[in-house]
């Protein structure tokens, strides 16, 4: 087995490899969801559960596409307003689901860790959508796979993520991901907003974005993420867009071809320029969508083939 | 009953010693000790003793010390009786040596009126095989905005006053409940901690929580917390304990306030000797603690102050909860570990691990407790209470968290190999606990 996975809990756990043949597997899925017909059976008669403990429309349409186009039988439960307000536990929640049969499990969830924690509870397939501020491993995905059609490799590569590094789980999926294909990764941020230890993982750490942009071939940002923000961070958006956002003076300190990424949702005006945002020539933010669905195809199909060959051992 | 010890390595915290010997304990007092490994028939007359009124127990080699004079233990009585009792947390503590547990009174209701207070005394005098001292809340509720009845509560038997791990955030409150402790001859064991700091907090900050994702807090929060105490020791000569000093950066101000001649002792938990921030990898929550785990080179540093006697004391901070309150995610998970009975077999790592001799062990686990409580135990001494620990110091063993006497087994060190094994446990010259 190449892809010698049950879940898909974070970036933490693979291999380079493995990133590679998921990747490679995503690419048949992009061609696939370009075409009229965009349905097949990989997931045909599997029951996915998307679980979300914290609210979120594009990546729970992302699974719930992925799921569909794949041929699975797709549930969302909206789980902040259902059983966590009655008192359940979250243990507890993962147990009744399991009683269901469910073949794979999306999880979002706002504390750090406790999808690895569900894992542990239930015997189907989880997939990691978010975990607090720990990993978010599908967005470093179709980063990689974005930036690989971009830049038609994914090594080597000068790569600045800027922005709230602190609260976000994408930029630690990113930095592992891109740290294990061998590029070289800046941070950029006001100081209060990447901690400082991030140096330690080889990571080069920015306080001036012109300085930090120089020469990269790609410009990643994130999303100021104001509703994890207790206290000030920061003394103003507008202060901030002014040292940190996105502009096209910025940019020019960045390579000439470079490209320009967001997560999503964006905050015009606050990280980014909407000019920029929309510039087709710089932005791939559509791509990352695009990418986004085609990543999750790629991870569900490897965690059920995985799944199926577990249930049916030795068949031969 | 008389109780003849022979050939046993006594260790004596007070003149420094690991040396074979024997000792004898009448009317629960330690009545005669003597060098080398004499039989009991020979030494018998010495002391004027006949082998009829004397049971003899020769210990073989292994270690007699002074039981273990825990300060900071949990008991969840009154309002939680479900995750630790009287009863099951005396058993835990006689299985592990410790033959007398200063209580602490974070439980709901908190301890904070004489009714509270003599309640749990009697719980505790019915139930627990081992001796009791229960401190008492500084502050009502422990909110930190009114000062308890300290005298009250010192006739009550209250041994110290604390609010645990909340910290009195108000200086002006800290300051009066300090200067009229001080009248009282009273001793306050506080949290030394920046209360905003470290509000929130799962985890010490540095490359471990970053890469978890855990909020955490810098390990300076401490040395802040204690450099304000200081300045208030200063202002009002208060006679104070630092519950759990748990950092590097912290040592250099407790030195200084020693060196001034205040009033201050500092302890720490056997947890933040003996594990590091990277246990709690894999999110696992046996291993949240209050203060969070620290870096290897805090917990090197805070061994190194316990050696020095920088640190006085080690305590078990015997946090009991229940599967429940631990089965969550981290960051909502209940902070706190059993250690009752794995206190002793976990020092013994830093005696194995050739940080510690055993005498430095006990000067930190029975003598400087006992002297801070103003008590005659925790000494090998003529007069002094029998209260002793036989133990094997290299018996190896798995912890199997199963198998603690505790009501709840929340111990960071299940299926970890261990070294070290309580035997036999006396209270005033009675047993309370014997190794099956």
């Amino acid at each position: 087995m190449s892809f010698p996975h049950r879940h898909l809990l974070g970036i933490e756990q693979l291999k380079p490899h493995e990133i590679t043949e998921l990747l490679d597997l995503a690419e048949t899925y992009v061609d696939q969801n370009r075409r009229a017909e965009k349905h097949s059976d990989a997931l045909a008669g599997l029951t996915q559960i998307n679980m979300f403990f914290e609210n979120s429309t594009r990546t729970q349409a992302s699974f719930e596409i992925a799921g569909k186009r794949l041929g699975a039988d797709v549930m969302n439960m909206a789980m902040q307003a259902s059983s966590i307000k009655k008192g359940e536990t979250l243990i507890d929640t993962a147990m009744t689901l399991n009683a269901m049969h469910p073949d794979l499990l999306v999880v979002r969830h706002p504390h750090s860790g406790a999808v690895d924690l569900l894992s542990q509870k239930v015997n189907c397939a989880v997939l990691n959508a978010g975990d607090g501020k720990h990993e978010h491993p599908t967005q470093a995905l179709l980063d990689a796979l974005t930036i690989r059609r971009a830049k038609g490799r994914l090594h080597r590569l000068n790569i600045a993520i800027c922005g709230d590094i602190t609260h976000s789980r994408v930029a630690r999926s990113n930095l592992i991901l891109l740290g294990k294909m061998e590029n070289r990764i800046r941070l950029v941020a006001p100081p209060t907003l990447v901690p400082s230890q991030f140096a330690e993982f080889g990571a080069e750490v920015y306080d001036d974005m012109r300085e930090g942009l120089k020469d990269v071939d790609v410009v990643m940002m994130l999303r100021l993420q104001k509703e994890r923000m207790d206290g000030g961070f920061i003394p103003s958006e507008r202060e901030y867009f002014h040292r940190y956002g996105l502009d096209a003076d910025k940019l020019s300190y960045a390579k000439s071809d470079a490209i320009v990424m967001h997560p999503g949702p964006m905050n015009r005006g606050v990280e980014i320029d909407g000019t920029i945002a929309d510039d087709i020539n710089r932005s791939v933010i559509q791509e990352q969508v695009e990418m986004g669905v085609a990543v999750r195809m790629a991870a569900m199909d490897l965690l059920a083939r995985n799944l199926r060959s577990a249930r049916q051992p030795a068949a031969e | 009953m008389t109780i003849l010890f022979t050939n046993a390595r006594l260790i004596d915290p007070e003149a420094g010693t690991d040396s074979i010997g024997g000792l004898i304990a009448a009317q629960g007092r330690i009545t005669a000790i003597f060098p080398g490994g004499a039989d009991a028939a020979q030494e018998l007359p010495n002391h004027g003793l006949s082998p009829d009124d004397v049971q003899v127990i020769d210990c073989g080699g292994k270690c007699l010390a002074p039981g273990i004079v825990d300060i900071g233990v949990k008991v969840c009585e009154p309002g939680e009786r479900h995750k630790e009792s009287y009863k099951t947390a005396g058993l835990a503590a006689a299985a592990g040596g410790v033959t007398t547990m200063v209580t602490r009174p974070d439980t709901s209701p908190s301890i904070d009126n004489p009714e509270t207070l003599e309640f749990v005394t009697r719980r505790a005098q019915a139930d627990a095989p081992v001796k009791v001292l229960p401190m008492a809340a500084l502050t009502k509720g422990r909110a930190g905005r009114e000062m308890t009845e300290i005298g009250f509560l010192m006739d009550a038997g209250a041994v110290a006053f604390s609010d645990c791990d909340h910290v009195v955030a108000n200086t002006k409150v800290f300051t009066r409940a300090l200067t009229y402790a001080k009248s009282c001859g009273a001793l306050v064991v506080a949290h030394p901690q920046e209360p905003i700091l470290s509000a929130g907090a799962a985890a010490t900050s540095g490359k471990f929580a970053a890469l978890y994702g855990l909020p955490a807090v810098s390990p300076m929060a401490e040395r802040m917390g204690l450099d304000r105490d200081i300045a208030l020791l200063e202002m009002t000569g208060a006679k104070y304990h630092a519950d759990q000093i748990t950092t590097a950066r912290a040592l250099p101000a407790l030195e200084r306030a020693k060196a001034n001649g205040l009033d201050i002792t500092a302890g720490t938990s056997i947890h933040h000797l003996t594990l590091n921030e990277l246990d709690v990898s894999g999110y696992r929550t046996f291993f949240k603690v209050k203060p969070p785990l620290r870096s290897e080179e805090d917990r090197l540093a805070v061994v190194e102050a316990v050696r020095s006697g920088l640190i006085d004391i080690i305590s078990s901070m015997h946090t009991p909860q229940d599967e429940e309150s631990k089965r969550l995610p981290f960051e909502e998970a209940a902070a706190g570990a059993v250690a009752l009975e794995t206190l002793l077999p976990a020092a013994l790592r830093l005696y194995h691990a050739g940080h510690l001799d055993l005498p430095t062990l006990w000067r930190a686990m029975s003598l400087n407790p006992a002297k801070r409580l103003g008590l005659n135990s925790g000494r090998l001494k003529t007069g002094a209470p029998a209260d002793l620990v036989l133990f094997d110091p290299d018996a190896p063993f798995v912890m199997d968290r199963f198998k603690l006497a505790s009501k709840s087994q929340n111990t960071p060190y299940d299926t970890q190999r261990m070294q070290g094994r309580v035997l036999e446990t006396y209270v005033a010259g009675e047993p309370v606990y014997r190794r099956s």
